[in-house]
């Protein structure tokens, strides 16, 4: 299982995966930051869009997702004040040069993201700005997996991690992983070569029967990680439950603003609720982002859910597992079904 | 009646909505700012409309919208973009571009300095391609409701009787040609928005078609096809092509020309080149035989010094664009869905 | 989640009053130039290669690590040494 969606759209975009073809399956697991969003949180930021007085600022990724009332696309359309932006820096800035507007910038992402937020709030504290804050949906890269696992639902011979939240979590950070569940993890960037060496180095272990942590993106990842962002990271944000989409609530998996970065929340600061999760029906995201099932198995593929209308976010993100199907080649890859 | 007071300052800084209306303020804004620089016989008539004496033959025309932000970027402006979008529009089409129809929505509140600067670059676009301003219309719009300017136009050409470029045309076995370099207007003016700001060493290849297409109709062979890739990029016509022609097209990631500096920069923004607009650049369709000979055609024209062949038309089921990337793997490329945001994730 | 892309440190510039975020680098990327933040790289210098993602450095790269990959990977006839890392590792020798 690759579990970073960057992986499921390099292993694609880069033909790799045609290359492997029905001598390896590939299952795509919940690493895409948009998907695993629950519907709650896109509903309360198109809440928060349509407010005159409210700029939300956000990753371009988000824009398309759909709510239950419309994205914040089609908001903007109706004159939403939506702004995409490269960098949580430039949320930041532009609440300082427009005291004016109440700016709202989508926390969303893993390690490899988290801690820019953090950063952003630290600058934002020190400027003493009043008008900035921020709706978090961080998530976090291990236990999301170590649930998986526990689940016992998905017969997998070893995991591909994500090389970029590995630069921030360091390779240790799979060590109980492996321990717990006798599961192969090898740590990989997402240049072709790099990938097909992480992917034959967990076929190596596999077949013999190993289990271990590898990494075989040391250009980049380092044993401990980047101890500076884990310190951004707990200095502003704790562990907390967090709700994944379609799989329900996953404790200590997502990140919550510390007290004293109380006044940065969006939702206290600005009276806005995370409603309960529900999928569109027929949606089958859920299973999707689990690796339970392929694109193909879900009756809306292709046909009532595409890029150009896509009903949930796995259609939507350039990383969701169904866009980068449906982009870089539903028919020639083949399927790769789930367990019956 | 009064003339109104705006009208009188010859030293009005600013677009405002008089000189939209038609009158005095209208009148003497083109005599000051538009008309010396774009003299030419069919427009010093000042007629409501232009009159050409167009030779027996076919007539090509063609229609053109510009909404650019920014309106200035580097390598070209929106009154760059407006002359070479359309004469390239008429050239692709084996036409020889005559003349042009120019409509200004300006909106209240642009500096005259900024329309200077745009008209200087319509004038000099329309020179380097052969063309004229033949007519054209001037509106101002109030403040907010118009981006700053967009413009229309229509361009004539002249269709040239020795070619005969038709998707129809292409069979199994032809040959796919891209006269240069792609990504860099698109990924230019990304680099000039506000949000994204970057520096960058891209310029936008805005530049006139008419010379490099005709000494590739001359030169080249039997062009059979000719499309510039603009909006949806490269990927845009391929696939716009599999699907008229029902053949596959195999694509060579390899060696489709890209310099460093945009691929990487399209990397930066998580963008894909293939779907990043071009406008000084053609993607060309001949046959096997003719091939070699049209790129080396191309290449002796300084547009299309780093043309290539980047793939090859096949008849396979289901008609599809493959590329074949440097991994030595396959995916299919698609029209891209729309907009493409700069991803971080 | 994971969309970086490696670039070099032409320039670093610190706010003495922001330890933690005041610290910026211009990297260049092949010809485009982004000033980045440095919030989470305090210890990059000038000439150094880091990984960007959403206008910050992740990490510094390791030039060692790359170099020792990439000629494994071409004295096995596995591959090409990508352009950018062979301007890292070249940057390496440099220093050696």
């Amino acid at each position: 299982m690759e579990i970073c969606g960057t992986h499921t759209v390099s292993l694609l975009r880069s033909g790799v995966k045609s290359l492997l073809g029905d001598v390896l399956r590939l299952i795509s697991g919940p690493g895409c930051p948009v998907c695993v969003t629950s519907q709650g949180y896109i509903d309360a930021a198109c809440e928060l869009a349509a407010r005159q007085e409210v700029t939300i600022c956000t990753y371009g990724d988000m824009v398309r997702v759909p709510g239950s009332h419309g994205s914040l696309e089609q908001l903007k359309a109706r004159g939403a004040d939506v702004m995409v932006i490269y960098c949580p820096r430039d949320a930041v800035h532009y609440a300082a040069a427009r005291s004016d507007r109440k700016v709202v910038f989508l926390a969303i992402g893993f390690e490899t993201t988290a801690p820019a937020t953090a950063a952003a709030i630290i600058e934002a504290e020190r400027m003493g700005l009043e008008n900035f804050h921020v709706l978090t949906a961080h998530k976090l890269v291990i236990p999301a997996v170590s649930a998986l696992l526990s689940g016992g639902d998905v017969a997998i011979d070893g995991l591909l991690c994500p090389g970029h939240v590995s630069t921030v979590i360091g390779a240790d950070a799979y060590r109980p992983v492996v321990d717990k569940w006798k599961m192969p993890c090898v740590i990989a960037g997402f240049e072709p070569l790099n990938m097909l060496v992480g992917i034959a180095e967990l076929v190596e272990q596999a077949v013999t029967g190993r289990a271990d942590v590898a990494n075989v993106y040391g250009v980049a990842v380092s044993p401990a990680g980047n101890r500076v962002a884990q310190g951004l990271l707990s200095r502003v944000f704790a562990p907390a439950p967090a709700v994944w989409r379609a799989i329900g609530t996953i404790d200590d998996s997502g990140l919550e603003l510390r007290p004293q970065y109380a006044r940065f929340d969006a939702r206290a600061e600005l009276d806005v609720q995370i409603g309960p999760d529900h999928e569109p029906p027929g949606c089958m995201c859920g299973q999707v982002i689990q690796g339970k099932v392929a694109p193909s198995a879900c009756s809306l593929f292709a046909t009532a859910c595409t890029p150009v209308k896509p009903v949930g976010p796995c259609m939507v993100s350039s990383e969701g597992t169904c866009a980068a199907w449906y982009k870089y080649g539903s028919s020639i890859t083949k399927a790769q079904v789930g367990p019956q | 009646m009064t003339v109104n007071s705006h009208a009188n300052s010859s030293t009005d800084e600013q677009i405002v909505m008089a000189h939209g209306g038609g009158g005095e303020s209208t009148r003497r804004l083109l005599a000051e700012h538009v008309f010396p620089k774009l003299r030419n016989e069919l427009l010093d008539p000042l007629t409501d409309s232009a009159v050409l004496n167009v030779p027996p033959g076919r007539i090509c025309l063609t229609t053109d919208a510009f909404v650019v932000q920014p309106l200035e970027f580097p390598g070209g402006d929106i009154g760059t973009l407006a002359v070479c979008g359309t004469v390239n529009d008429l050239a692709v089409m084996g036409a020889t571009p005559k003349a042009l129809s120019l409509a200004l929505i300006i909106e209240q509140g642009l500096p005259l300095t900024t329309l200077d600067r745009i008209v200087d670059s319509i004038a000099a676009a329309a020179r380097q391609a052969g063309v004229v301003i033949a007519t054209g219309d001037t509106k101002v719009v109030e403040h907010g409701r118009g981006d700053g300017m967009t413009i229309t136009t229509a361009g004539i050409g002249i269709m040239r009787d020795d070619v005969q470029i038709a998707a129809d045309r292409i069979q199994p076995g032809d040959v796919v040609i891209v006269t240069g370099r792609i990504a860099e207007h698109g990924l230019a003016v990304m680099s000039a928005r506000e949000h994204l700001a970057f520096d960058s060493e891209l310029t936008s290849d805005v530049a006139p078609l008419g010379g490099l297409i005709e000494r590739l109709c001359s030169d080249g062979g039997d062009i059979k096809f000719m499309r510039d890739p603009t909006r949806s990029g490269l990927a845009g016509v391929l696939a716009d092509l599999a699907e008229t022609t029902g053949l596959t097209i195999e694509i060579d990631e390899d060696v489709i020309p890209i310099s460093p500096t945009a691929w990487h920069a399209a990397e930066l923004l998580g963008i894909d080149p293939l779907t990043v607009a071009n406008e000084g650049k053609c993607v060309v369709v001949v046959s096997a035989e003719d091939a070699e000979r049209a790129l080396a055609a191309c290449r002796r024209h300084p547009l299309g010094k780093r043309a290539a062949i980047i793939g090859r038309v096949f008849h396979r089921d289901p008609a599809l664009v493959e590329l074949i990337t440097r991994a030595g793997g396959r995916r299919i490329i698609q029209r891209p869905y729309g907009e493409e945001l700069p991803r971080i994730c | 989640m994971c969309l970086a892309v490696p670039g070099k440190i032409v320039g670093i510039s610190r706010d003495p009053d922001d330890e933690v975020t005041g610290m910026i680098g211009t990297v260049d990327f092949q010809g485009s130039r982004l000033d980045v933040s440095l919030a989470m790289t305090p210890e990059v210098t000038v000439g150094n290669w880091v990984l960007v993602h959403a206008g910050f450095a992740l990490t510094v790269l390791d030039e060692q690590a790359a170099r020792e990959t990439w000629q494994y990977i071409e004295s096995a006839d596995l591959g090409q040494m990508p352009k950018e890392l062979r301007d890292l590792s070249a940057g390496a020798a440099e220093q050696d």
